[in-house]
């Protein structure tokens, strides 16, 4: 593999990865104003916050930020789609974050420890994703193991998100990680806080669905288009301005 | 509080119930709180929670931080409105920052309620009921971006213009919260002039989103210091007691003197045509309020009185289950232990 490739590899991934940091921080932004209680306005807000800056580091790698963010059209974003997912109930909401802050905190852990352009990022980032993991999973236990109606509502989010969750162990090329091992040590971790709560873990398909590897070759679920329309509506309409 | 007067009872609240000795050593004892509330309040001390105090000042405080908290949770609105289409990714984090920081300063108002004798529930629940009132402000919406930069430069300059003597206010928690709550308003409002000052210098359709939002923002920011000193119901008894330091009017002359040259540097105009320096009073002159349009907001007839607390209605009823669920998961967690150090405290 000569030196450009790998760059482009290296680019790849990096885009991949801030996609889903700056994708997710838009749809808990959602939430802001919107909360159960006052101490999760705050809650949700920081982790959104703790996202954004991850993605602008990221995309920054890329390129300009903003160009990243706001000038591409959905079929060129690199996300997942667990992290577009609507943000439905705060059970869906809190699933999502389960999976995914599981999944982020392992993959860059190891990124931390390898040495290369995601090392410096890695190792701030995953601070901030031990909190936020610690955070989902406090409220996965809260929900599942809490009232019928609370167990029910977040059996119901793991169903419905369990499908997406194959998609994060598609090796992104660029990243040299054990994927099976990452698959393994996530499996291991999130069927173990589903049983603390009380929760069945899904039998569904986490691989073979139609929506494993597809955000990472830019084929999206419906929803995205909708709200990377909100979310670039304003920077379009004033083309090259400065805000 | 640091007072040598003599009134510090174990348990002061109980001396009106009559079940401590005959009633005049109970009015003459009463007569002595109050002589020492008085005394302390006049050397500048802090009444702290457990002091004595008249219930109609700690009904007054209850009022007053109770609102304040209200207004910072229903003022995350007008601006979480912009998140989701802030048009930058810089912008976007100081906006998610600063709406964060304003339930920040709810749950710090919301505890130093607390400190008097209401519970957070009980208030937000009078908040809902449209027993407590919130900021008139927030009855405003945010049509377009710079309503963002317009929010931060006056409404947060305005605010901190009413916050900062506060900051001396003559109750302990109320002064301590609003040290805190100060210090991040500041940074905000030179956020948001440096919003508006973008846009100024930017397009001619920035700077004319910023003239527009700055034209709509103007008079409800000089109402946020309340009617005019005529007609403050609650004035002479809050400046008495040193709840308030300044009047509304001197207040809101203050707040216009500090504006006039940031509007000249920021290269938009207020909109006032009676606006201008009188060498004579040392401050500028301004036009007349509609304070029919504020009786109108007041009363819950402004733009968005109804959608602000519908909106806050349905997150706190959406979120019910929410709340059950992590009371009954703590319930069933508790050990023992952590439930013998939840009653003692």
């Amino acid at each position: 593999m000569t030196q450009t490739d790998r760059q482009t590899q290296t680019t790849a991934a990096a885009l991949a990865l801030g996609d889903d940091a700056l994708v997710l921080s838009h749809r808990l932004g959602e939430w802001i104003g919107h909360a159960p209680v006052l101490e999760e306005e705050v809650a949700l807000a920081n982790i959104a916050l703790d996202l954004l800056g991850q993605a602008r580091v990221l995309l920054s790698l890329v390129g300009d930020e903003d160009e990243l963010a706001y000038l591409r059209e959905e079929r060129s974003f690199r996300n997942l789609h667990l992290v577009e997912q609507p943000n439905g109930d705060f059970a869906h909401t809190i699933a999502r974050q389960l999976c995914f802050s599981a999944y982020q905190h392992l993959l860059y852990e190891r990124l931390a420890h390898a040495d290369t352009v995601f090392t410096p990022l890695a190792t701030k980032a995953v601070k901030e994703i031990a909190y936020h993991l610690d955070h989902a999973r406090q409220w996965t236990l809260r929900l599942g193991d809490g009232t019928d109606e609370s167990h029910t509502r977040m059996q119901n989010a793991v169903d419905a998100l369990w499908r997406f969750t194959g998609e994060m162990f598609q090796p992104l090329p660029g990243l040299t990680i054990d994927w099976q091992d990452l698959r393994d040590s996530w499996t291991k971790t999130v069927t173990g806080v589903l049983g603390e709560a009380t929760l069945t873990v899904p039998t569904g398909p986490q691989t073979g669905a139609w929506s494993a590897g597809a955000g990472r070759q830019g084929l999206h679920t419906e929803p995205f288009g909708r709200m990377l329309a909100e979310m670039q509506h304003l920077h379009r309409s004033h083309p090259g301005a400065s805000w | 509080m640091a007072t040598s007067a003599p009134r510090h009872p174990a348990a002061p609240r109980t001396t009106d119930d009559g079940t401590g000795g005959d009633s005049s050593d109970a009015e003459a004892r009463s007569a002595a709180f109050q002589a020492a509330f008085d005394a302390a309040v006049a050397a500048d001390e802090r009444i702290e929670p457990r002091d004595w105090m008249p219930d109609a000042y700690r009904a007054t405080l209850v009022r007053q931080i109770a609102q304040h908290a209200h207004s910072e949770i229903i003022g995350m609105q007008p601006e979480a409105n912009w998140i989701t289409r802030a048009p930058s990714l810089r912008r976007k984090a100081i906006l998610m920052a600063k709406v964060q920081d304003e339930a920040g300063h709810g749950l710090y108002l919301y505890s130093a309620a607390e400190t008097l004798g209401v519970g957070r529930d009980e208030l937000l629940d009078k908040l809902h009921s449209g027993r407590q009132k919130y900021s008139s402000i927030f009855n405003y919406p945010t049509l377009t971006w710079a309503d963002v930069g317009a929010i931060g430069w006056l409404v947060d300059g305005a605010a901190i213009t009413n916050q900062v003597p506060l900051c001396r206010c003559s109750y302990g928690p109320y002064a301590r919260a609003m040290v805190r709550v100060c210090k991040e308003e500041s940074f905000h409002q030179r956020q948001g002039y440096e919003l508006l000052l973008a846009l100024s210098r930017g397009t001619e359709a920035q700077h004319a989103m910023a003239q527009d939002a700055v034209d709509r923002w103007w008079w409800p920011s000089l109402m946020m210091f309340g009617p005019p000193d005529t007609e403050s119901a609650h004035s002479a008894q809050s400046m008495a007691w040193k709840i308030k330091r300044h009047s509304n009017d001197e207040l809101r002359q203050r707040f216009v003197d500090i504006c006039v040259p940031q509007a000249e540097s920021l290269g938009l105009t207020l909109p006032d045509p009676e606006l201008r320096w009188n060498e004579e009073r040392g401050h500028h002159d301004f036009g007349a309020i509609d304070w029919t349009e504020f009786q109108e907001v007041l009363k819950g007839r402004g733009p968005c009185n109804e959608q602000r607390i519908t909106q806050r209605r349905r997150a706190h009823d959406e979120g019910a289950w929410v709340r059950e669920a992590a009371a009954a998961h703590a319930a069933k967690h508790s050990s023992p232990a952590a439930t013998r150090e939840g009653r003692a405290a």
